[in-house]
């Protein structure tokens, strides 16, 4: 496949795979720089590698494993407000992390429904902390993630090849061998590993619903190492471990996938021949009915807790909004510019880099960031600019694993015509590519604005004294015991992510 | 020449900005919110200062520290708020701190000699619960009951600290023993003050970890009166939060000056009801009478900042260990 990138798509690839190298590497070499004494990781240290493995593993292998039947239902029934659907179920993927952890608890928790019905039905309170709560609220956040990259490779495959199927009568076990498993087996590694790799940074979920230090991941160790005890030395080299584990996930994903063996086809509307009546149709309506209800409750329960307190909203809400959507956009135009660059030389070795800033601790990069503008400049002074730094690595791997695949698909499909009728440069990318990845491009600009818009993180390791993000806001209502308030900042909050992803998505119309 | 004359015109407007003396404040960052002390004090002390006073709000007083740690003698700050005894010893370590002249006479409940720092207010820990329940009295009688708590990881908060220190002083060397006995009890343990309180008023557990003066904010604030600190036989480990100067300062007498600002009447004044802290010099009209109605403990409790240093890498130990079983 690298053969045919020409040298303008390779250069592009190269030089934004150099930057992104640079902006990965400095702030961990910063970091070291700056390290004066300190003690190597411990068996404390390893104790939190083995449990962040484990609940990594089990988050990631459930998730893929639930979206598995729910990606195949969406993928093959037509129903009324299918794609109402398929936009509310992606939603938890784009919370912040504080507002799910209320809305999962307002389901799950000790006074959530779950437990009012269990009441109901005499049985005693079931509770959510310990191991089985962070794989719950992990599946909760990362399935949609997978069902939306499994459905996009349901509709990938060609149209023509369904009908075939169903020219010949296929039962559908031969269906899902000749059609479906060569899909799965493109698509199915590299969800794992994306998912993988997000449970592997997670750190406050893990920490409140793990029920204690039982519960610690390696990014709390590194905030141990770094607010408690300052080691700097011992928070990057355990950042460095982070990313070896989240590289070795990379590398074996990339391994076991395979290029798509289906073959081109016209890109017509997908209509699926192989759907099968009776209890094919039953259950397919079951998975989706359990799905649906998984992901929208905690939302629900959060829209019933915010209203009563948008009311008490102060007016900084206004400048806080405009500040977040100015970051958010921000940061899907880059993530996007650096998606398309690192997918145009349509090779491994970029997509597998494009993968690696899942493996970094945010607070690692930050604070190498921090000591790197500290030799010239306050670094407060440039918090904004930072934090959209910082939340486009964050998106960049998200955004790259839809856009490489349509980029490669697109070549695949028509590079040979397009080359032979001499469209190159620009103007292939013009007439050819942008319009076949337009789905790819809505939906990757979609989710790099949400998490963006969501995210606290850098921002109150920079300190800013005007600047204030939507979650900052929210942050600081819950800091002052304005709880109403913050569950009506958190509703704006959620109405906001989920607005910006919903239009770029429309914006980029056919696929899903 | 248009460039040129914009360009001048930014000259001189940067240089006009830079006759007012800017004071530097890190703090944590409910201090400076909306609704916290910040924006009343700066209001205050600019009025008196004809300085401008620019707060820059940073996580906890761990991530304060930090942060101080990571610019080094570069720091733009010129004060940092919001430190606590916990936090003195390693902040005193650093040498990035000046001795002030600010000084007061404390309404503290422990004598202070300390010359690099200030304490501008104070409070106790406590378990805070819902009124009409029954509460046990002390951690032994806690770990005995069945009633579940949320506490904080003492790695990333202050109050999670706290209670390590709590139990350390009331137990030394049987500390172990407790948090063992307590684990039980533990629903959850949260990175932040914020997230605990927070399931708390969900409803998900008892009791949570705060301070006594946590249901005056209820009270004063929103007329509620369902909320109560649990007295402790055993007593209460205060925090006491401190301020002070940085040696690198470019504004060291305006530094003084705020320090004694904020240990003068008007600022005193306003902490309790926007820190829901105790004042270190007690306001001549005295505290809101909500303030009346709260839990005052009979025995206070506070290692000194030598001894809260050396205690707590073990003391952390100890309950990673008791825990994590």
């Amino acid at each position: 496949m690298a053969g045919r990138a020409g040298p303008l798509g390779r250069a592009a690839g190269g030089a934004a795979g150099l930057a992104l190298v640079v902006l990965l590497v400095a702030p961990l070499v910063m970091t070291f720089l700056k390290a004066g004494e300190g003690r190597l990781p411990g068996p404390a240290e390893y104790g939190a590698l083995r449990f962040t493995l484990v609940q990594a593993t089990l988050s990631a292998i459930l998730s893929v494993l639930v979206a598995l039947p729910v990606a195949r239902a969406l993928a093959r029934r037509r129903f009324p407000g299918r794609r109402l659907f398929v936009t509310l179920t992606g939603a938890p993927f784009l919370l912040p992390v504080a507002v799910a952890v209320l809305g999962l608890l307002a389901v799950f928790g000790a006074r959530g429904w779950v437990n009012d019905l269990l009441g109901l039905a005499g049985l005693g309170p079931w509770r959510i902390y310990g191991l089985h709560g962070v794989v719950l609220a992990h599946v909760f956040f990362n399935m949609p993630l997978a069902t939306r990259m499994l459905l996009q490779g349901w509709s990938a495959i060609p149209a023509e090849r369904f009908r075939l199927a169903a020219t010949l009568d296929l039962p559908p076990g031969q269906v899902f061998r000749l059609l479906e498993w060569p899909m799965l087996r493109q698509v199915v590694p590299g969800a794992l590993a994306a998912i993988f790799a997000i449970c592997l940074g997670s750190f406050s979920v893990a920490l409140i619903l793990g029920g204690g230090p039982r519960a610690t991941t390696l990014e709390l160790a590194i905030y141990q190492a770094f607010l408690f005890d300052f080691d700097l030395g011992r928070a990057a080299l355990l950042a460095l471990m982070q990313s070896g584990v989240v590289a070795l996930a990379a590398v074996i994903s990339l391994r076991l996938a395979r290029m798509d063996g289906s073959g081109s086809g016209l890109g017509r509307e997908r209509q699926r021949w192989d759907a099968p009546g009776g209890w094919r149709r039953a259950l397919d309506c079951v998975w989706l009915v359990l799905a649906g209800l998984f992901l929208t409750l905690p939302l629900l329960a959060l829209v019933l807790d915010g209203i009563g307190g948008l009311a008490d909203l102060p007016a900084r809400i206004w400048p806080a909004m405009g500040n977040s959507v100015a970051i958010s956009l921000g940061c899907a135009a880059l993530t996007v510019c650096l998606s398309l660059a690192l997918s145009a030389p349509m090779a491994r070795w970029s997509e597998g880099l494009g993968l690696m800033p899942l493996a970094l601790s945010p607070l690692v990069l930050g604070t190498g960031y921090f000591l790197i503008l500290n030799i010239w400049v306050s670094p407060a002074r440039l918090a904004l600019p930072v934090t959209l730094l910082v939340n486009t690595l964050m998106a960049l791997p998200f955004c790259l694993r839809l856009i490489a695949p349509a980029w490669a698909r697109a070549e695949a499909d028509h590079g040979r015509l397009a080359s032979q009728l001499g469209l190159t440069g620009p103007a292939r990318l013009r007439w050819l590519l942008l319009p076949r990845m337009r789905g790819a491009l809505g939906f990757g600009a979609g989710i790099a604005a949400a998490l963006s818009m969501g995210d606290l993180g850098v921002i109150t390791l920079f300190g800013s004294p005007e600047r204030e993000t939507l979650p900052l806001l929210m942050y600081r209502l819950l800091g002052a015991y304005r709880t109403d308030a913050a569950s009506g900042a958190a509703l704006v909050l959620l109405a906001m992510s989920f607005g910006i992803f919903f239009l770029f998505d429309r914006l980029g119309g056919r696929d899903a | 020449m248009k460039h040129l004359a914009l360009a001048t015109g930014c000259l001189l407007a940067t240089q006009a900005v830079a006759e007012t003396p800017v004071l530097n404040v890190y703090t944590y960052e409910s201090f400076t919110s909306e609704w916290g002390p910040g924006p009343q004090i700066e209001a205050g002390f600019e009025a008196e200062c004809g300085c401008d006073v620019v707060f820059t709000g940073l996580g906890d007083g761990a991530a304060l520290l930090s942060r101080v740690r990571l610019e080094g003698e570069r720091s733009e700050a010129d004060v940092v708020l919001g430190l606590d005894t916990s936090l003195m010893a390693q902040a005193k370590e650093t040498g990035l701190f000046a001795p002030t002249s600010a000084s007061a006479d404390y309404d503290l409940p422990i004598a202070w000699t300390d010359e690099t720092f200030v304490p501008f207010d104070w409070g106790y820990f406590a378990f805070v619960a819902n009124v009409g329940e029954d509460h046990p009295s002390s951690f032994e009688a806690l770990a005995a009951s069945d009633a579940s708590i949320v506490i904080q990881d003492p790695r990333s908060s202050t109050p999670g600290l706290g209670l390590l220190m709590w139990v350390k002083a009331v137990y030394g060397d049987r500390a172990p023993e407790i948090w063992d006995a307590l684990s039980d009890n533990i629903l959850t343990v949260t990175p932040g003050w914020s997230e605990a309180y927070g399931l708390f008023l969900d409803g998900e557990a008892d009791m949570v970890l705060s301070y006594t003066t946590s249901p005056a904010y209820h009270i004063i604030a929103e007329g509620d009166e369902t909320k109560e600190a649990v007295p402790f036989d055993e007593g209460h480990y205060m925090q006491v939060e401190i301020a002070g100067k940085l040696a690198a300062s470019d504004q060291p007498e305006l530094a003084d000056a705020f320090l004694q600002y904020l240990l003068g009447a008007e600022a005193q004044g306003v902490l309790p009801e926007t820190n829901w802290m105790y004042p270190a010099v007690m306001p001549e009209g005295g505290l809101a009478a909500g303030f009346n109605q709260v839990v005052t403990p009979d025995k206070a409790l506070l290692l000194s900042p030598e001894e809260a240093q050396s205690l707590r890498d073990e003391a952390l130990a100890e309950w990673q260990a008791a825990l994590a079983r």
